[in-house]
């Protein structure tokens, strides 16, 4: 029996690093979860045999088990926006996190002879899972809009340290004291990992979320990968190590697209150190019908469309994938420009439009689309703002200055649809909305594109 | 019982296999990429799985139950929507 297990536990580990190598390339990326989901079925199922699995209530226990968490998820992620995907992830990912502090929490009661190496193994990664899953859970609330507020409080850095420092200390009293640990110690033990992980999280803006999750999921990785060491169980080892070297290489380049160093997103807060940018802003902004902006776009050779987050709230994308098939047909050449952070995650924007039915081979990243701008006849902002600020450019004051920006101001006519006159995220002016090549279309962003649609087909 | 040393070649190539395995990831990939990861670490059902089925006492069990739970929710919240998510990404030229 042990064999076929490990026979199993092999193929699942192949099938799980096939597949994540598929998934990095949009051509084969569906392929590449499904493969995935084999090797995840394949060990479940033989784990049913493992000779440690024992006793007819364990077996209920298991199958309920799955069956209630695997039902929930199964009902929830069918159900759940593409709006509200990043939130989503973190719940999943901090469910996994629990689980991983859970099995460690199970070994040390008592249920294993463990070395001293082993159980300290087994306490750190209770300290990960569980901060990976208090933290995510936080995580969650945020961009949920349950937690609004980023909870900041004098000498706070230094109280998570000693909170940190605590649940060390009891972890290395824990590991050293044999195998029946006190119950009382285990459950304080826990609780301050768990406060370790929400103390960390809370002061951390909503605009770094992303980031923040990225790095729980890598943390859950390597939790996994020590609870596969405590249980002698090499798929767990293989498959959380690879997340958790994957994971933190995700968010090294999220950071990066970012510009935001990953400890600056955990020890310091946005926008609280830059004293405002007073730069004086030069020229007005200058308002433009719908009907104009249409017969722009019409007779242009070339359109690119700067999507931002708030095309996704307005709902706008299926409008826009409509107005871009009838700019297309025209004859004019439409491109999708995404900036790293558009949307709530890097990536995020490129599933917004793909669920609009946006072919991925017309979206561009920074990097590809940037030198473009300069020949394009039209630049059409839609619920992006800072991402397109030059400011980022011109003025080392600024907050945002070094971050990279899309260079939407260097076309010829910039069309910016934007609901008010407020400014961005950051809450710096945007400059781009004053210069002399940028006109204003306030309103809705779906209302503005479907005046937009109309307007050109009027040209017929 | 796989042996100290073993497990920490283990632990090496397997990150050094993780790091790789992205390093040419595009950007629109990276939220299901980053969806995708987690489900890969929703194998930690098999381990609570493990626990549980090894669980004596009954406060073992109830941790244990509780593990099971949340790893199946990790296991199949990630891969339904990381699956929904790449079931969307389609080429303008209509090939898959």
């Amino acid at each position: 029996m042990g064999f076929i297990i490990n026979v199993a536990y092999f193929a699942a580990a192949v099938l799980f690093i096939v597949g994540l190598k598929q998934m990095a390339s949009p051509v084969t990326a569906r392929r590449g979860i499904v493969w995935a989901g084999w090797g995840m079925v394949i060990a479940t199922v033989v784990t049913f045999l493992h000779p440690e699995v024992r006793g007819f209530i364990n077996y209920l226990l298991i199958i309920l088990g799955i069956g209630i968490g695997g039902g929930l998820a199964w009902y929830t992620g069918k159900r759940v926006a593409m709006t509200d995907m990043p939130q989503m992830i973190a719940l999943y990912n901090g469910m996994g996190g629990g689980a991983a502090a859970g099995i460690g929490i199970v070994a040390l009661m008592g249920s294993y002879e463990l070395s001293w190496t082993i159980q300290f193994i087994a306490v750190l990664g209770v300290i990960i899972g569980a901060v990976a899953f208090s933290g995510s859970l936080i995580a969650f609330a945020k961009l949920q809009g349950l937690i609004t507020k980023s909870l900041r409080f004098d000498m706070q850095q230094k109280i998570n340290l000693g909170v940190l420092g605590a649940t060390v200390l009891l972890g290395i009293i824990i590991s050293f004291s044999g195998a029946q640990v006190n119950g009382a110690l285990l459950t304080v033990f826990l609780l301050l990992a768990l406060a370790f992980g929400i103390l960390m999280t809370l002061p951390i803006g909503g605009a770094d979320m992303p980031v923040v999750i990225s790095l729980y999921n890598a943390l859950t990785g390597l939790a996994v990968g020590l609870k596969g060491l405590v249980l002698d169980n090499a798929a767990l080892m293989i498959a959380g190590i690879v997340v958790g070297a994957a994971g933190t290489l995700l968010t090294q380049l999220m950071a990066k697209a970012m510009n935001r160093p990953i400890s600056n997103v955990l020890f310091s807060h946005f926008g609280e150190t830059s004293g405002g940018d007073q730069s004086e802003v030069t020229g007005t902004m200058k308002e433009i019908e719908a009907s104009d902006a249409g017969v722009m776009m019409a007779f242009a050779d070339k359109v690119i469309i700067v999507p931002g987050y708030g095309m996704a709230v307005a709902q706008a994308q299926h409008k826009i994938w409509e107005l871009t098939q009838l700019l297309q047909e025209r004859g004019v050449t439409v491109k999708f420009a995404i900036h790293p952070v558009a949307g709530r995650m890097p990536g995020h924007m490129n599933v917004l439009l793909a669920e609009a039915g946006v072919p991925y081979d017309i979206i561009y990243d920074l990097d590809e689309i940037n030198s473009e701008f300069k020949t394009a006849d039209v630049a059409i902002v839609i619920g992006a703002n800072d991402v397109v600020n030059p400011v980022a450019r011109s003025n080392p004051e600024s907050p945002i200055y070094g971050m990279p920006i899309l260079n939407a101001d260097q076309a010829k006519n910039v069309i910016v649809i934007k609901r008010g006159k407020g400014a961005g995220f950051s809450g710096v002016e945007n400059h781009l909305f004053f210069a002399d090549n940028t006109r204003m279309l306030y309103g809705d962003g779906q209302k503005a594109a479907s005046e937009l649609i109309s307007s050109i087909k009027e040209i017929g | 019982m796989i042996e100290g040393f073993v497990a920490l070649y283990i632990f090496m190539l397997a990150a050094f296999t993780g790091y790789e395995v992205i390093s040419k990831v595009p950007v629109i990939l990276h939220t299901p990429l980053m969806s995708g990861s987690n489900f890969i670490h929703g194998i930690v059902l098999v381990g609570t799985m493990v626990a549980l089925g090894h669980a004596e006492t009954t406060a073992q069990m109830w941790v244990g139950f509780i593990a099971v739970i949340l790893a199946a929710g990790n296991a199949v919240g990630g891969y339904v929507v990381t699956e929904r998510m790449l079931e969307m990404f389609k080429s303008s030229k209509g090939a898959k």
